[in-house]
Order: C-alpha cells, then structure tokens, then sequence
C-alpha cells in the first residue's frame, strides 16, 4: 500500500469524527511513514511498519470519547431554515421520545448484564458463607449428641466451600466477559456514528 | 507488565525521550525501543495527554521540504521526572523488603 492510499483509507474509516482530530492524527501518521523513509525503508515497508488501518482506525475511534463524536455527528452541517426549525420543535415530542427510549434500551441492556453479573456474584457470596454456618451447626449438633447430623452437616460444608471455589472462577470470567463486552458496545455505538457519513 | 503501570511507565518515558533535546514522533519511539516498546497510536495518545497537562509543547518546523512536529520539555515535564525518580526510590525500597527472603 501507498502512502497516499493509506491516507484514503485511514480518512473514509475516521469520517464522521471531528475535522481538526482527523487530519491531526493523519499529520502524525504521514510524519512518520515519512521518517521511516527518510531512514531508508520503501513507501510500502514504511507504511506496513505502521500497522493496518483498521487496528490503526478501531484505536483512535477508542481513544475519542463518544460525546465527542455524537456531537460532531448531531452539529448541522448548515443553517437551519426557520420552516426547519419550527418543525423541529413540533415534532420534539415524537423524536425526542424516540431519543429517550433508545437511550433507555441501551441503558436497560447494560443493567440486564450487569444485574446477571451481580447476581452471580451473590450466589457464591451465599454459598460461600453457608459453609461455615454448616460447620457451626455441625458443632451445635455434636454437643447436642447428634453424631450422624453432625457429620453430615460438615460434609454439607465441604460441598459448599468446593462450590463456592468453583463459582468464583466462573464469576470471574463472567465479570471479565462483561467488562470486554461494555468496551465492545461502546466501540460499536462509536462505530455507528463514524459509518454514517460513508453510506 | 500491568497495564496501568506500563502506562504510567510510559508518560515519563516519553519525557525522558526529550529530556536533553527536541525531538519527533519517529525518534522518541526509536529510542525508547531498547527499553520499552510502544505503537504509535499510543505515542499521539500519550504526547497530547503531555501536552494538555503543559509538560510539552509543540513547534512545527521545517524538515527536508515536510512539516515535522517538534516535542519540547516544560518546567512542569522536568519536574514530573524528577517526581518519578524520588517516588522510585521509594519502590525500589519496597523491592528490596519483598525479595529480601529470595536467596
């Protein structure tokens, strides 16, 4: 790939983010395909050495906060005309309801997964203490000259202390997950408003 | 290494990089390569983090017919490395207490 290329390519994946953030980063990355050149590497090697466009494109959408790039997205590329603006207001209580409840099903969907996440969490907090409460019970039961509950009861603790070290692994990639999928929808809300302006 | 160390790490790397002279993108990377690598991204990442914190600034010059931007270090950069060298004192400390039993 050309240099030039790669500048194509980088500035139709960014276009959508502001103007000025955009031929800044590219600045930076022809700067230094540039350099890279000027050391003796060939356009395409220098270029290669930079990395791919899309790893390239996913990190600086990543690094740009998504207000940032809704607002850019949502300034009007011209004066309104007053007909527009009137219509605007007229219809602010279908769009703006529209706004809200998409907000919300996002916002919902990020509570679903994390009350699941919390709600793990709270069954091997449960399973986790029952073992010790087993072992008191087991102990009230021997004084109580109950052998055979007493016994049973301890084994009762053992199965929960082993559950609850199996539970914990899962939580924790579980929790895992969760935080890799909440960076992935914030990318992917990013990537909706960057896309737009390709079509 | 831990991520939020390596990144702290880096910011004074990167002020290190320009510590005794100006330099550019392409050689702040290359001579930080020995010790710690770095992709660009990170570096635009890292110098306008820098720059907004006023530990940098930037100048624009001239180079072979081609614009390339200069990174020069402020008092407050100076400082910020200065800072790092006394709190690593202090973790080397706790370095040497942690594998004090390791013989």
């Amino acid at each position: 790939m050309t240099k030039q290329e790669f500048v194509i390519k980088l500035r139709k994946k960014l276009s959508g983010l502001p103007r000025q953030e955009i031929d800044e980063r590219i600045n930076f990355y022809v700067e230094m395909i540039d350099d890279r050149i000027e050391e003796g590497l060939t356009e395409e090697q220098a270029v290669a050495d930079i990395g791919t466009v899309d790893e390239i494109a996913t990190q600086i959408i990543s690094d740009i906060p998504l207000g940032k790039i809704a607002k850019e997205r949502i300034k009007p590329q011209r004066q309104l005309e007053a007909w527009e603006i009137v219509l605007l207001v007229l219809g602010a209580p279908i769009w703006f309801s529209i706004v809200v409840a998409l907000v919300s099903v996002v916002f919902s969907l990020y509570m679903v997964l994390w009350s699941v996440i919390i709600s793990f969490w709270a069954v091997l907090v449960s399973v986790a203490v029952c073992s010790p409460a087993l072992v008191i019970a087991a102990i009230v039961a021997a004084i109580g000259g109950n052998g055979w509950n007493a016994v049973l009861l301890v084994g009762g603790s053992i199965v929960c202390a082993g559950c609850a070290i199996l539970f914990y692994l899962g939580c924790k990639y579980a929790t895992k997950g969760a935080i890799w999928l909440s960076k992935q929808i914030v990318v992917g809300i990013k990537k909706c408003f960057v896309k737009k302006e390709n079509v | 290494m831990d991520i939020q160390l390596k990144r702290g790490l880096l910011d004074v790397c990167v002020l290190a990089a320009i510590k005794n002279e100006d330099s550019y993108g392409y050689k702040i990377i290359k001579d930080m390569k020995p010790y710690i690598e770095m992709s660009e991204s990170t570096l635009y990442t890292i110098l306008k983090r820098l720059e907004l914190a006023g530990m940098l600034t930037v100048r624009t010059s001239e180079h072979d017919g081609r614009l390339r931007k200069y990174y020069h270090i402020t008092n407050a950069g100076l400082g910020r490395i200065q800072d790092f060298k006394n709190e690593w004192r202090e973790v080397m400390c706790i370095y040497q207490f942690v594998t004090k039993e390791d013989k």
